[in-house]
């Protein structure tokens, strides 16, 4: 099969066989084999901490907009309840927005969980291998000569070389992809302290919350007063009585 | 044969699956050549799901190099492109 597939194949074990050939001292070439795997398991293994940490800001910004979506949904009633259409239909349009923000963000934190997976899937095959060829390289050192050894090393290097490729890949892939999502993360947050999304996570009153506050103020001054109004009334009578 | 799918695994497949493969290598090879993006991700996909199904997966620690390499589908084109030329997507191997 002299197709596409096998020429990729082929680029990397040239790719090992140019490495290989440098090489004068087999037991040196393995062992500096050896370290280079080891920094890339460090590596997959800090891809992996990264990636938990863009979902976990993501989840974050989530839940956020879970509590706003009941907070708007509240809102809207109040304002219905309080005969303000107006304001209840603002508050419906902030909850659509909300809405819509949180499925991207969802679709997003799948992302990231399959690259999360893949990872540790890579960061498993990889560990696994470099503990294989561990163990043969000192196979290798201790029963070959030079020049057998040299055939040796080319057959256990292939695999392992292959296997660092396909993980250095998934290293580099899962960084672009959080690369994005934290960009799109900061995106959101920019918006949020610009104030588009203010009523979304800000501590602060927005205009809506402002308004609803004036008119459950409002409805507590009228109750109020129609208390004292009462208790006025009741004490007239009495003195009437008195009289 | 051996035969590694991209970021999941090596598998060992027989001499019928080999020539199935083959068959739709062919076919990548002119989806790639036309620029068919969609029509060389469904031909990935195809080989995907033919090696899990019929392929006999390595076990994690074998050292054995892949004969083939099959790309996932979620690549772009030019990405794909790539995977098969010199540079490479497949980053340099530490040289000393």
């Amino acid at each position: 099969m002299a197709g596409l597939l096998e020429r990729m194949s082929l680029v990397i074990k040239s790719k090992l066989s140019k490495l290989l050939d440098r090489a004068e001292d087999p037991a040196e070439t393995l062992d500096y084999s050896y370290e280079e795997q080891l920094k890339l398991l460090q590596n997959v293994k800090r891809g992996i901490a990264d990636v938990t940490t863009s979902k976990k800001r993501l989840q974050l910004q989530a839940d956020k907009l879970e509590q706003s979506l009941v907070k708007l949904d509240t809102q809207a009633r109040d304002a219905v309840a309080a005969g303000r259409d107006d304001l209840a239909r603002q508050a419906l349009e902030r909850k659509t927005l909300a809405q819509r923000q949180l499925q991207d963000l969802d679709v997003q934190i799948q992302q990231l969980e399959g690259q999360q997976e893949k990872l540790t899937t890579s960061e498993r095959q990889l560990s696994a291998k470099i503990e294989a060829f561990r163990s043969q390289k000192e196979v290798i050192k201790a029963q070959y000569s030079a020049a057998e050894a040299q055939v040796r090393i080319g057959e256990a290097a292939t695999g392992i070389g292959e296997q660092m490729a396909d993980t250095g890949l998934a290293i580099q892939r899962a960084k672009d992809k959080t690369e994005l999502m934290q960009a799109r993360a900061g995106a959101v947050e920019e918006l949020i302290e610009a104030g588009t999304l203010e009523d979304f996570t800000a501590g602060d009153q927005s205009q809506l919350d402002r308004e609803l506050a004036q008119i459950s103020a409002g409805q507590q001054v009228d109750a109020e007063l129609e208390r004292i109004k009462a208790e006025v009334g009741a004490g007239a009578g009495q003195k009437e009585l008195e009289r | 044969m051996i035969v590694r799918l991209m970021g999941e695994g090596q598998y060992r497949i027989d001499e019928q699956l080999r020539e199935q493969l083959n068959e739709l290598d062919g076919r990548a090879a002119t989806a790639i050549d036309q620029n068919d993006e969609p029509a060389l991700d469904d031909l990935l996909d195809e080989m995907w799901q033919l090696v899990r199904q019929r392929g006999e997966q390595l076990a994690d620690d074998e050292l054995s190099g892949s004969d083939v390499i099959i790309p996932p589908s979620d690549l772009t084109l030019e990405e794909t492109k790539k995977l098969f030329s010199d540079e490479g997507l497949i980053p340099d191997l530490p040289a000393r």
